[in-house]
């Protein structure tokens, strides 16, 4: 097993992504905090917790959505706007009237901007990414007939198309079908093995298990961070739950009582 | 054919005879190929409404350039200019991040700036001004009118021909292009201002009660016929071609209010376009659901 997966502050590899005693939150409420440690590049990271532990929150700091009410994230090796990112909850207005292959086409962004025209070489790329999903023949569907799975393949393969060092994903297999989940994961292992940094928050401990070499403990914060084997135990997925429990009361107060982060870095538990 | 045999159909007979038939069609056309377009982008985004209540916000801007310089063309426009865009603004935000009830606090626009606007045209104007700002003058176009119509249409195809696709991509993703360009706000302002561009134009060919029409009207009726965006706006722009000239000339032979009438012909093409489009209500139940099984 590689170094990089011994935990936080010991990595090899240089980091793509390092906080330092983050806080972030929505109106003034903080909802995960104190965070620090580094995302390897190269790494293939599961961030789990319970319900509201602050793991989609993790992930708009990092992409820019929000900004650090206290400390620091910073990148290396990749432009925030280049991340490819896949919210959780669909933005996608699917009533409106696009084809499969002209949303696709949008992960085409970063290099053809919003007024140079695709050449064939883009179009090859293109139909290669629907493809790659599994799409075949649905490029001329409107976005509005697909299934929800055959949606999700489609951002998958907008995705791709952004071809970016950093990859996160939120919730990517939520309310899919197993299939859908199996070439998706697939396709998620590829992009790692390309040498593309992937961090996916999930549910599913059996899968992260199966797929994911590395793990993140959530619950408002740091409960644990390292190998996926030794890391996501029953002990400290109970860990996890309870600290939220105790934390949904703490934190109705706007003010963060943790002021020491030393306190909090539990890493490596 | 003859030049004497064309004049004698009652289809272009109209238009050949009286210069003031060919300058109201001229507007329709300009109107039909700038707004139309616009009102297919105002309906995917469910923004139908807000085009309507920016339409009545327009008239108190107006009034107040008929108040200080009568039914001049250059104020009346720079005064809906302004007004329009400070109710754009507010409409965009209001339909963007409703907090508040977006159709009550729209209506509410609507109400107050259309009897702001008819109380400022009454303290000088006549019932015929009343009549001139409420349903607009087809048929009274001058140059100076038809070359501001002609100016916003231009305008309008342009910037949809360069801005198409970041403005769909605005319509169906809007947070998706807000992380990946900073284009975002740029083109929700820019395509609100085309908005109100057209819609003054509409204003002064149609009224504020009429103007919206040619907007939203013929748009919702190529939904109908045609499913994807390009298709859309084509079909869109046709039908406001063809149910203009039909008003007109309805209005000629029956001799009825114009502006009134091409709403109305629109009103029937969406209305026929219901119960016979492939995509209406009615056909799209009817026919075999073949097609959603590959």
């Amino acid at each position: 097993m590689d170094e990089r997966y011994l935990g936080d502050g010991m990595t090899t590899q240089r980091p793509i992504v390092r906080f330092e005693n983050l806080t972030l939150g929505y109106h003034r409420h903080p909802a995960v905090h104190h965070l620090s440690g580094e995302i390897a590049s190269g790494s293939l990271l599961a961030v789990v917790g319970p319900n509201g532990a602050g793991k989609s929150t993790l992930l708009k700091g990092i992409v820019g959505e929000l900004t650090a009410m206290q400390g620091s994230i910073a990148l290396s090796g990749v432009e925030r706007r280049s991340i490819a990112y896949l919210a959780q909850q669909s933005s996608v207005d699917s009533s409106f009237p696009v084809t499969v292959r002209d949303f696709v086409a949008m992960g085409l962004w970063a290099e053809f901007g919003a007024f140079r025209r695709f050449d064939t070489k883009a179009k090859q790329r293109i139909d290669q990414a629907i493809s790659a999903v599994g799409l075949s023949g649905r490029e001329r569907s409107l976005i509005g007939q697909l299934s929800g799975g055959q949606l999700q393949r489609a951002r998958f393969a907008r995705l791709m198309l952004q071809d970016a060092a950093l990859v996160l994903l939120d919730e990517p297999y939520s309310a899919i079908d197993a299939n859908t989940v199996r070439d998706l994961a697939t396709l998620v292992r590829q992009w790692n093995t390309e040498g593309r940094t992937v961090v996916s928050v999930l549910h599913d401990f059996e899968h992260v298990r199966e797929e994911y070499p590395e793990v993140m403990i959530l619950a408002r914060e740091m409960i644990a961070r390292g190998e996926t084997r030794s890391t996501l135990t029953a002990a400290n997925l109970a860990e996890a739950q309870r600290r939220s429990e105790v934390g949904s009361h703490v934190d109705d107060a706007t003010v963060c009582h943790h002021t020491n982060p030393g306190e909090h870095e539990s890493g490596g538990r | 054919m003859s030049i004497e045999s064309l004049a004698d159909l009652p289809l272009i007979s109209p238009f050949i005879e009286f210069g003031f038939m060919r300058r109201a069609l001229a507007g329709c056309l300009a109107l039909s190929f700038g707004a139309t377009p616009i009102g297919v982008f105002l309906m995917l985004r469910r923004m139908s409404l807000a085009g309507d209540a920016i339409s009545h916000a327009i008239l108190p801007g107006a009034a107040v350039g008929y108040l200080i310089a009568g039914l001049s063309l250059p104020m009346m426009t720079l005064g809906g200019l302004l007004a329009g865009i400070a109710i754009a603004l507010l409409a965009g935000g209001v339909a963007r991040h409703s907090v508040i009830k977006e159709d009550t606090s729209l209506a509410t626009f609507y109400l107050i700036s259309l009897s702001a606007g008819v109380l400022m045209i009454s303290l000088r104007g006549s019932n015929i001004d009343l009549l001139h700002v409420l349903f607009g003058s087809v048929l009274a176009l001058d140059d100076d009118a038809l070359l501001l119509l002609a100016t916003f249409a231009s305008i309008s195809i342009v910037m949809l021909a360069i801005g198409l696709r970041v403005l769909v991509l605005e319509c169906y993703d809007p947070s998706h292009l807000m992380r990946i360009s900073r284009l975002a706000p740029v083109v929700h302002y820019g395509f609100m201002l085309l908005v109100v561009l057209n819609l003054i134009g509409g204003f002064h060919a149609l009224g504020t009660l009429m103007a919206v029409g040619i907007m939203v009207l013929p748009a919702a009726t190529s939904r109908f016929w045609v499913e994807s965006i390009v298709p859309l706006l084509l079909v869109g722009v046709l039908i406001a071609v063809l149910g203009s000239a039909a008003g007109l000339l309805i209005s000629y032979h029956f001799d009825l209010p114009a502006g009134p009438t091409i709403v109305l012909s629109l009103g029937a093409i969406y209305l026929l376009s219901m119960v016979i489009g492939p995509y209406g209500p009615i056909v799209s139940r009817i026919r075999p659901r073949w097609h959603f099984s590959h």
